[in-house]
């Protein structure tokens, strides 16, 4: 059976990009922290020495739109191209080509329906920055074959917090019982508080920076009880509009297990937004 | 009221290049040619194939003719849409980082929680 060699969850920051590779005066006072500790994250997963990147996000209306929009979406094609041209335009992100991993692709979705989560697929998918953000956070080469896993936390009515946790919790038995010898991480980005479009974007720092203390906890700790317990979709307007996708985090909870505590955490506080990274080793840390 | 169509306004526009331009440079001629042309346009499908009762309010044709983006907010269009789109159009303007995206937020003072509902 496949080996889970690191589950790993992350914000994903679409200025990173920009800022990590800016230079003499348009470089951000601070970016060199930020690309320190990066470095440090990317090398929790380079240590796990993975085969396959299972990456789990969500579209921002680049090919998924309300005419047709699926709760949660497996992708199964032997490639995707990668970024928009409005992420281009906007934070300077690069056009991508993964490979894919069809195998995985077509045994979660098989698993995954029979586990009872009706989940949709697309073979010809054209992925954005949820998914490239830790690519080049994590895997800059962008060599390893991926299974993108879409959520929407973004077009309302959205699946409860609770599903969030189910089917991370599903995808985590269902890649262990994938009948192959390859190592596998799980990869799953969203947000802290953060807000979009309203009028508590941009600040000195994320909009509720009590929540983002919590939400740290409650994932460094794998305290999935005190998170369903605290967090609904109607909560989670509080923090910041656009916070539901602290959801794709507690996907990542349920991937890595109730009351599993993290290998490395790790934290920056910037304007707009906190930044949190985090990673199991479910194996045990490697050598 | 149709937050459906507010936002595929707002999400064509922003995917076309030339559509950002002609929205920053004529948004009334843009708005028109987009009734005319867009509203109604399946977008997955081949031409032939439309709606026939997508229509715009009187009040959200006005509001993305002026570039109103608080009474957008208000109408319940999906807020990363209409970021996203404005940015395009005006970030450009800036005299220094950011100063359009606080502009933008600071003009939205005067709302509070619960925000108008975004749901379609």
């Amino acid at each position: 059976m496949a080996s889970i060699v690191a589950v790993i969850a992350s914000t994903h920051h679409p200025f990173y990009y920009r800022a990590s590779t800016s230079t003499g005066a348009d470089r951000p006072p601070f970016a060199d922290e930020w690309v320190r500790k990066i470095t440090a994250f990317r090398e929790t997963l380079t240590r796990a020495n993975p085969d396959v990147l299972v990456m789990v996000g969500s579209d921002h209306f680049h090919q998924l739109w309300l005419d047709n929009m699926p709760q949660f979406l497996v992708g199964k094609a032997p490639f995707y191209d990668a970024n928009w041209y409005n992420e281009e335009r906007e934070f300077g992100l690069p056009r991508m080509l993964l490979k894919g991993q069809e195998d995985l692709s077509a045994h979660i979705l098989r698993a995954g329906l029979d586990a009872g989560f009706d989940l949709a697929f697309s073979n010809e998918l054209r992925i954005d920055h949820s998914v490239t953000c830790p690519i080049i956070t994590l895997r800059p080469e962008a060599d390893l074959p991926i299974v993108p896993i879409y959520t929407n936390i973004f077009a309302p009515p959205l699946p409860q917090p609770s599903r969030f946790v189910a089917l991370g919790e599903a995808i985590r038995r269902i890649v262990e019982d994938w009948p192959s010898h390859l190592r596998v991480a799980i990869i799953g980005t969203g947000h802290l508080s953060l807000e979009l479009g309203g009028p508590r974007q941009f600040g000195p720092h994320g909009p509720d920076p009590e929540f983002d203390r919590r939400a740290v906890e409650w994932i460094a700790t794998g305290d999935l009880d005190s998170c369903l317990r605290e967090v609904s979709l109607e909560s989670l307007h509080a923090p910041g509009n656009a916070t539901h996708g602290f959801m794709d985090f507690m996907l990542m909870m349920g991937v890595a297990g109730a009351g599993a505590k993290a290998d490395h955490v790790d934290t920056l506080d910037l304007f707009h937004t906190m930044e949190a990274y985090f990673t199991w080793y479910p194996n045990g840390v490697p050598a | 009221m149709s937050k459906y169509l507010l936002n595929k306004f707002l999400y064509t526009v922003d995917r076309d290049p030339d559509l950002v331009e002609r929205y920053r440079a004529d948004p009334r001629e843009l708005v028109a040619w987009w009734e005319g042309s867009l509203s109604n346009a399946l977008l997955n499908c081949p031409t032939p194939e439309a709606s026939t009762w997508q229509r715009l309010t009187d009040e959200e044709r006005s509001a993305l003719i002026e570039h109103d983006h608080c009474k957008l907010f208000e109408l319940g269009a999906h807020p990363f849409l209409t970021l996203t789109l404005f940015i395009a159009m005006f970030e450009r303007d800036n005299s220094e980082p950011l100063e359009y995206q606080k502009a933008y937020g600071a003009r939205m003072a005067r709302f509070a929680l619960p925000y108008p509902d975004i749901a379609t």
